[in-house]
């Protein structure tokens, strides 16, 4: 899993069924001082995440375990909202 | 597996209900030599690691789920498997 945070949403028409009234955010990937690392990209919610919160999401095919039976094509899902980080 | 660091902890109140009663740990991926690798990454804790300590982390999701939960199938890519007493390097490849 890594940090992130939520700049923005991706409004999607055409789109998988199984994407239908998923939430699309823009998340920036962000080191543990809460520092931009690497490029934004595109992520499904599962906690109800919004604008601007620090968030962690979990890659690959576990992406999609949140949403089961549903089998969702997500490879990032934000799974948690920080409530703060601490770095020793 | 990597060689990371433990540096911190995440506190989050709301969460994949499969966090539950896990520990979230932020580590730092080293070289074997110990040098910072990349940005730190997050992983469920399995093995009561502390901060300060050199850990084997596995990047696998089933493993992962495994080892932090006691089941499969958990939203979870990463997770502390081993705390590192020492590292040898026989010789420079």
């Amino acid at each position: 899993m890594q940090l992130a945070r939520v700049i923005g949403t991706v409004v999607s028409t055409v789109k998988s069924d199984l994407l239908e009234a998923r939430k699309l955010l823009v998340i920036q990937p962000l080191d543990a001082k809460l520092e931009k690392t690497g490029k934004p990209i595109v992520a499904i919610d599962s906690v109800g995440a919004g604008d601007g919160e620090v968030i962690f999401w979990c890659r690959g095919k576990e992406a999609s375990f949140p949403f089961e039976p549903l089998d969702v094509p997500t490879d990032c899902t934000i799974v948690g909202i920080v409530d703060s980080v601490n770095r020793v | 597996m990597i060689l990371a660091r433990v540096v911190g902890n995440v506190v989050a109140t709301q969460k994949n209900d499969r966090y539950e009663g896990g520990r979230i740990l932020v580590v730092q991926p080293i070289a074997p030599d110990g040098v910072d690798e990349g940005p730190e990454l997050l992983a469920l804790d399995s093995v009561d690691a502390g901060v300060g300590d050199t850990v084997i982390v596995v990047r696998e999701g089933w493993s992962a789920s495994t080892s932090s939960t006691g089941q499969p199938g958990a939203a979870i890519d990463s997770a502390i498997i081993g705390v590192v007493d020492a590292i040898e390097i026989a010789s420079e490849s």
